[in-house]
């Protein structure tokens, strides 16, 4: 039981840090991005291109990977960033500023979502590629199996997680954005620049997604179709959680983190995607504002 | 400075293209004073106060700020210049503490932000207590004194308000009211739309009438108050405000 729960916690890593941006964008844009998956792709390719240019050396101990990654990790976080923010600029924004509806902005990140993953595809072709090639041996810790590599996922995630929750409570930006996710018009009122804090947004959410993609890479390694195959779960987070609460799309994160791994372990591997549609199709009917969330 | 604080001249102004809401109405603030705006539903007092703050598209006419011309100037920017406005829903950030709306309110005179929140907790004594409360938890009321404590925390000069006593007992009107009055006392002008014109007026300085986007009557506040077509216009014909 305890393993399931690792398991679980280890892919609710990845889940919880691309679901930051989809929730942190979708209340202040009222825009679901359906390209926030490939936004985890495209961090953790860039890594990859650091990675090429720096090399795999100096491996740390225990793990597969040493300070090149590091570095590598940072980098995709800059241009995972700025990758989101021309997005933004070029494409989304004009959206907005013509009124476009909400199926209009959803259409155009399906397109930006399939254009990100095959300029990947175009770049590094559709093959798994790993950071490293090295085998890790699997610890076992009072019984469970864990690898040094799954171990740093964790702990990463879980202390951006908490990184997150102080700079949202504590720092004047994070209350900014907390504000306008609110309401961007009283935000507005009350002399925010909403403008200023959609950008941060961006740059944050997908610099979460970024070092998720790094993350998932060093676990499992990576392939083009690997963001977009998160995008489901991460939506699931969002609505189970509670659509309006950022924290409440992080548990939500962990529940269908964990949810996979008893199908996997208890069912069948197979039924894995179906565990987000199943937990998506019970939150509507019997708590459709999400675990979190209030009523509209 | 003997100017007015705020004038509106002849604006012109409307939510969608080719209707006007406000067509061509102007008033004035004056250092000092309460100024209360009336009307009938659909006279426009809302979307000029709206336009004022910088959310309606004005196609003509003029807003000026001590003078200084404020006209089509993004939302944002005025709080700094002294202008607060409380809106008259969602006027507050309700998934937020008391604390952190005052403290957001703050941000546009960050230096200030300390002094001016203590300020508030004396001016109403019930938000000192319940601080760290969520602001959608408070009564109709006490969620009044967190919007207006917001828009006092940026330390304007005008405080605009929209139907301050909307959805109010008439207990909490005047308290409210009487909190106003304080806030005038040290030394900022208050500009509000109303629709319990009687309240309002009691409090206020001048008032003017608004009608299909004009000013249809402008005067002190006693002499609208005893006014028959203002009771008139107002209340609908025949009856009279004062009664």
């Amino acid at each position: 039981m305890m393993q399931v729960i690792v398991d679980g916690l280890v892919s609710a890593s990845y889940v919880s840090l691309g679901v930051v941006g989809l929730s942190l964008i979708y209340n202040i844009l009222n825009f679901a991005n359906f390209a926030q998956g490939d936004y985890l792709t495209v961090g953790g390719y860039i890594a990859l291109i650091f990675v090429i240019l720096f090399g795999t050396a100096g491996a740390i101990a225990g793990l597969t990977f040493g300070w090149p990654l590091i570095v590598a990790a940072f980098g995709a976080v800059l241009l995972t960033g700025l990758v989101a923010e021309l997005l933004d600029r070029s494409i989304y924004g004009r959206l907005r500023r013509r009124g476009s509806s909400r199926i209009t902005l959803i259409m155009a990140s399906f397109g930006v979502a399939l254009m990100l993953r095959n300029i990947v595809v175009i770049f590094f072709g559709p093959e798994p590629i790993y950071y490293a090639f090295a085998i890790q041996p699997a610890l076992r810790l009072w019984g469970i199996r864990i690898t040094p590599n799954e171990i740093v996922v964790v702990a990463v995630t879980a202390a951006l997680v908490v990184c997150l929750h102080l700079f949202l409570t504590r720092t004047r930006l994070g209350k900014s954005m907390r504000a306008v996710s609110e309401s961007p018009s009283l935000a507005r009122v009350t002399g925010i620049n909403v403008d200023v804090v959609i950008r941060w947004t961006w740059l944050i959410g997908s610099g979460l997604a970024a070092i998720g993609g790094v993350l998932f890479g060093i676990a499992l390694g990576l392939q083009p179709n690997f963001g977009f195959e998160l995008l489901l779960p991460m939506f699931a987070a969002l609505i189970v959680g509670g659509v309006t609460n950022i924290y409440g799309a992080i548990l939500g994160a962990v529940l269908i983190g964990l949810a996979e791994s008893l199908t996997v372990q208890y069912f069948a591997p197979e039924y894995r995607q179906a565990v987000s549609f199943v937990a998506v199709i019970l939150v509507l009917l019997v708590r459709p504002q999400g675990l979190v969330g209030e009523r509209p | 400075m003997s100017g007015p604080d705020l004038e509106v001249r002849d604006l012109v102004a409307g939510y969608v293209p080719d209707i006007d809401i406000l067509r061509g109405v102007s008033i004035a603030v004056h250092p000092g004073e309460i100024v209360t705006v009336l009307g009938p539903n659909g006279a426009g007092k809302s979307t000029m106060i709206k336009a004022i703050a910088g959310l309606v598209p004005i196609r003509s006419g003029s807003i000026l700020h001590h003078g200084r011309d404020i006209t089509g100037r993004a939302t944002h920017t005025l709080v700094g210049t002294g202008l607060a406005y409380v809106p008259q829903v969602d006027n507050v950030f309700l998934r937020m503490s008391v604390a952190e709306n005052l403290e957001l309110g703050g941000f546009a005179a960050p230096a200030e932000a300390a002094r001016r929140f203590d300020q508030i907790m004396i001016l109403f004594p019930d938000l000192a207590r319940l601080r760290h409360l969520a602001a959608g938890k408070l009564s109709g009321g006490q969620r009044q004194m967190v919007a207006v404590g917001r828009a006092l925390m940026a330390g304007p000069k005008v405080l605009m308000l929209d139907e301050p006593s909307a959805g109010l007992s008439p207990k909490l009107v005047e308290i409210v009211f009487a909190k106003l009055l304080e806030i005038r006392g040290s030394g900022i002008s208050i500009l509000m739309v109303e629709q319990n014109a009687k309240a309002a007026l009691a409090i206020s300085d001048r008032g003017y009438v608004l009608a299909e986007g004009q000013e249809r009557f402008a005067g002190p506040a006693a002499a609208l108050l005893a006014s028959p077509e203002v009771g008139a216009l107002y209340l609908g014909a025949g009856s009279r405000l004062a009664s």
